[in-house]
């Protein structure tokens, strides 16, 4: 494993080009690119304030930098570092820019969500969305790139308008069935929106591309409800996190429940539990080559409570990540939340539970294979997969706190971000051996 | 007896009792009269005086002064000692008889008491009985009672938990709502904010893009006018989207399906092959009806599987009698093991050896092999749930393409081996022909040789028939013949020699007939030595190199690149 020498960031805006070839970082006003193998900076751009968010399009071609506070937005374009693209949001503000999935679009956000302004880079035109939600999660682009789900609020009730991303033609409007939409996400073969309601009223429906109501999906009445959902890679499978500690899983064939997976805070069964220093992992098979001490059962998960008085309480499953070969989902408890659980979703069972000694901040699974990478805010990162687990501590002067990281799309590579700097993690291609 | 009757009348009158001792006299009169009998018979004239004596020794006995005194020898008695005695007699009986009177009503009165006591102990056990019932009563309704308050007790304990339940909710409830309040009311505040300050200011910032160039579309098409076409062709793409994904998935769960048919068909034929074969195995008492029935049964069921197709199975009724007749047979099987077991253990229990050693080592031995069966097709359906989810899950295209070509690799390493046997069948055919083609072309040398030969001697013989014989010839004709015969040897060593170059192995030689058979005819003298017969081919580089040994002419023609054969051959220079 390689580490590169550290470099600044700010904002932790920090991004790897979708073709893999080139890594683009803000610092402060300006947006350094550089490339991916050489950490060479090829191009150096200067904006007009300092960057809230930065964005590759999808042909890695431009890059979009806005600024919330001024209400501009730059695209600049790699192939012709001459070429220049300013939007002035003007008086109404800007609260959010993104691009659309034909690298030509860029939709902004107006203050107190008015609007949505469709801007196109080909022909200067501009279009409207009018009514946009204000919510957790209120545009979603399938994967595909064709359609673009937006929730929308009109007259106390919610919508989901669903676009064609091609010329912005409005496919189907459709009321849903919701109290308060807080968030909509595309199956990732782009053929059923799963739409979820508020924490106060625990609904997850799922529509069809054509806006047709295909089920409803409630576990429970009357507690604080769906917390994070999300989709399996092959869109077989739905998870549902809820504040009551759990995640269900719903099928694709019959919309229905098929698993429970809970996350108690003391942890009982016949498989063998391990220590590797800090990182304490409980793991299926007892084929573990080099782990060290093997600790006996039961283990209990620090919990921390939360306040009952307070709203958005630290309780229950806020982060599910599927490994992109769909064998593994890992959770996050938020009042475990030094502990990572993995489960074996061929199994439908526990496979490991990652015990760290502060709060996990950060963990994404590699793109290619099924290996989880995850962060304290100390100086190590911890790497899991179902042949082993390493902790391995970041060697930089100074010492580099790891928030965050990303993996690489193709190149087997980590990018950690620190509070104002960040550094790359090169893999060796068999990593699980050691 | 008169005496005593005497007396009694004499003493009525000193008797102050009341009428009743007077009639109870009069009973002991009785009772005297009945007893007075047997005084009678007590005192005789003969022996008065032991009567006397033994009438002494009695008063004497009972307390009183004796009656008669042996003082003088007179037989008289003291009348009023007598007399005495028995008025004491009488005073004692009359004491008796009271003492018997007051003993009897005692008695009565005892009897009575008795009879009282129990009756009130009769009336007390009863009312025990009843309190006694009374007290299990309340017990029991006690008991019940304590039941019910416990619960109560319970009952209310959980709603207690409920309503604390409740309220927790209702108050994360009411802080979630307070909390989404206040956030809308710092929005709205915002807003108002924001509005006032566009009020009030007076230039208005625009919105605008400043744009160097326009850039193209991200696919290089130019866009379109939204026209009802568009929108058309938007709803078709959308449907089509679905229609693939909803294809994919039916395929997907129509290949499952097939699969786990296929299974359980299996399944069922491997069960059935099983249990009909065990059952001439088992020895079990009670014919089996059933068994035979069930039999004749499943032999229908195949057949009837049998004729149908599967697309036929997709029907609900060839489903559900596909799944009931394995639900059947695994009852079966599963009573079948049963009764393995018990006759197992019933064996063992009868302690004859040889008897239950066979059936417990069949039985034994049948167990096993049916596990093993259940393995191979735990297996077997493992396996196949493997090969689905190969084809089900995307595969990228190097496995395609190494799985395509896999389909041919036995068919291709056979074509190969045929390949080969081909090859060396071919060679060995060229091996021959080359000897055949030399053995011909050193035979038509031969015969030339014996031709020349037999001209030379003809010629020799004619002209030694003439008069002119010339000696002169022969040592040519001998030295030609040398040189020929020389020729010859050194041809076909050189033939031996060329042909070892150009008999180097090459693979796939293509077999020229037509070339190798012309220079055999060629060389039989056949045809025309001078017309050109060039082989076919394209590719073959050809040199013809002459070469001078000698006096002979041998023109050897050598290959380069020997993608074809063809011998050599050797033109002999027209003499």
């Amino acid at each position: 494993m390689n580490f590169s020498e550290v470099f600044k960031q700010s904002n932790q805006l920090c991004k790897v080009s979708p073709d893999g070839k080139y890594l683009a970082t803000c610092v402060q006003y300006r947006l350094v690119v550089r490339d991916v193998s050489t950490l060479q900076i090829m191009h150096l751009y200067t904006c007009l304030d300092q960057i809230s968010h930065m964005e590759w399009s999808s042909d890695s071609l431009f890059i979009l930098c806005a600024m919330y506070k001024r209400g501009l937005v730059q695209v600049w374009s790699l192939e012709q570092p001459d070429w220049h693209c300013k939007i002035d949001e003007g008086s109404i503000g800007l609260v959010s820019s993104r691009w659309s999935p034909d690298g030509r679009h860029i939709l902004n956000t107006t203050e107190f969500h008015l609007r949505i302004t469709v801007w196109s880079l080909c022909t200067k035109a501009v279009s409207y969305i009018k009514y946009p939600k204000a919510c957790q999660k209120g545009i979603d682009f399938s994967r595909d790139g064709s359609y673009m789900a937006l929730a929308e609020r009109r007259d106390c009730k919610d919508f989901v308008s669903i676009f064609v991303c091609d010329d912005w033609h409005l496919l189907r409007h459709f009321e849903t069935e919701t109290q308060d939409l807080a968030g909509l996400e595309w199956s990732p073969n782009g053929c059923v929106l799963a739409v979820w309601d508020s924490c106060l009223e625990y609904k997850v429906l799922l529509y069809s591309l054509d806006g047709r109501l295909l089920s409803t999906y409630s576990a429970y009445e009357w507690s604080l409800g769906v917390k994070s959902v999300s989709w399996s890679p092959s869109s077989q499978f739905l998870a549902i996190g809820s504040y009551d500690e759990k995640v269900r899983i719903i099928n694709h064939i019959t919309w229905k429940k098929i698993a429970q997976f809970e996350h108690p805070a003391t942890v009982e069964s016949t498989k063998a539990v391990s220590q590797v220093t800090n990182f304490v992992s409980l793991i299926n098979s007892l084929l573990l080559p080099h782990l060290d001490e093997i600790c006996s059962l039961p283990v209990q998960i620090p919990v921390v409570k939360p306040d009952p008085d307070r709203a958005n309480p630290k309780i229950g499953v806020s982060v599910l990540a599927f490994s992109s070969d769909n064998h593994y989902l890992a959770t996050k408890n938020d009042n475990m939340a030094s502990a990572v659980w993995v489960w074996n979703m061929q199994k439908m069972s526990l496979e490991a539970v990652l015990e760290q000694t502060s709060a996990v901040r950060c963990f994404q699974w590699d793109p290619r294979h099924p290996r989880l990478a995850l962060c304290t805010g100390n100086t190590k990162l911890y790497l899991w997969s179902p042949g082993g687990c390493v902790a391995v501590q970041v060697p930089t002067e100074g010492g580099f706190q790891v928030h965050s990281l990303n993996w690489h799309c193709s190149d087997n590579s980590l990018i950690l971000l620190g509070k104002e700097q960040l550094c790359l993690c090169y893999m060796e291609t068999d990593e699980e051996d050691k | 007896m008169p005496e005593s009757s005497l007396v009694k009348d004499g003493r009525s009158s000193s008797v102050e009792y009341g009428a009743s001792p007077l009639r109870q006299f009069s009973q002991s009169s009785l009772l005297l009269h009945r007893n007075s009998y047997m005084l009678g018979t007590f005192c005789t004239e003969h022996n008065v005086q032991q009567c006397l004596s033994h009438i002494n020794q009695e008063i004497s006995s009972l307390g009183l002064p004796p009656v008669w005194t042996e003082s003088g020898n007179s037989s008289e008695l003291n009348i009023v000692a007598v007399l005495n005695c028995m008025y004491d007699l009488i005073q004692l009986h009359r004491r008796g008889l009271r003492t018997l009177e007051s003993m009897e009503v005692e008695q009565l009165k005892s009897s009575s008491n008795i009879d009282h006591l129990q009756l009130t102990i009769t009336r007390l056990k009863e009312q025990l009985e009843l309190s006694k019932r009374e007290n299990t009563g309340l017990l029991e309704r006690e008991r019940q009672l304590q039941l019910k308050a416990k619960s109560l007790q319970s009952c209310l304990k959980n709603e207690k938990e409920e309503v604390q339940k409740l309220q927790n909710i209702i108050a994360s409830r009411a802080s979630q709502y307070n909390h989404e309040m206040k956030r809308k009311e710092r929005e709205f505040n915002k807003l108002k904010e924001r509005l006032n300050q566009l009020l009030v200011d007076k230039k208005e910032k625009k919105q605008a893009i400043d744009v160097l160039n326009n850039i193209g579309r991200a696919d290089g098409k130019r866009s379109l006018w939204k026209t009802e076409k568009t929108e058309a062709k938007h709803e078709g793409e959308m449907y089509k989207t679905l229609l693939s994904d909803y294809d994919a998935r039916q395929r997907e769960l129509v290949l499952e399906n097939a699969e786990l048919r296929k299974v359980l068909q299996q399944m069922k034929k491997d069960m059935v092959s099983i249990l009909s074969s065990r059952k001439p195995a088992v020895k079990s008492d009670k014919p089996e009806h059933s068994g035979v029935q069930a039999r004749s049964e499943e032999e229908e069921e195949e057949v009837f599987d049998s004729s149908k197709e599967s697309v036929e199975l997709y029907c609900v009724h060839a489903r559900e009698k596909l799944t009931n007749s394995i639900r059947l047979q695994w009852r079966r099987l599963k009573s079948h093991v049963e009764r393995l077991d018990s006759q197992a253990s019933l064996v063992q229990m009868v302690e004859s050896k040889d008897t239950d050693a066979v059936p417990q080592e069949t039985q034994e031995e049948e167990m096993d092999r049916l596990k093993l069966e259940i393995q191979q097709c735990k297996d077997f359906i493992q396996t196949q749930q493997q090969l689905l989810q190969q084809l089900s899950s995307p595969c990228d295209e190097e496995t395609a393409s190494l799985l395509s070509n896999c389909y041919m690799l036995q068919e291709k390493e056979r074509l190969g081996e045929e390949w080969k046997t081909l090859e060396e069948q071919r060679k060995i055919f060229e091996r021959e022909r080359k000897n055949f083609t030399e053995a011909a072309i050193r035979l038509s040398h031969e015969r030339k040789a014996f031709e020349e030969d037999r001209a030379t001697w003809l010629k020799h013989q004619f002209l030694n028939l003439s008069p002119f014989a010339d000696s002169k010839k022969t040592p040519l004709l001998k030295s030609k013949s040398a040189f020929l015969i020389s020729a010859e040897t050194e041809a076909p060593e050189k033939l031996i020699k060329c042909h070892s170059d150009t008999a180097s192995p090459t693979p796939r030689c293509v077999p020229l007939a037509s070339a190798s058979t012309a220079d055999l005819y060629r060389t039989l003298c056949l045809i025309p030595e001078n017309s050109s017969v060039q082989p076919k081919t394209n590719g073959e580089h050809v040199e013809e190199s002459s070469m001078f040994c000698g006096d002979v002419f041998v023109q050897h023609q050598q290959w380069e690149h020997s993608e074809d054969h063809t011998p050599s051959q050797e033109k002999n220079s027209s003499i």
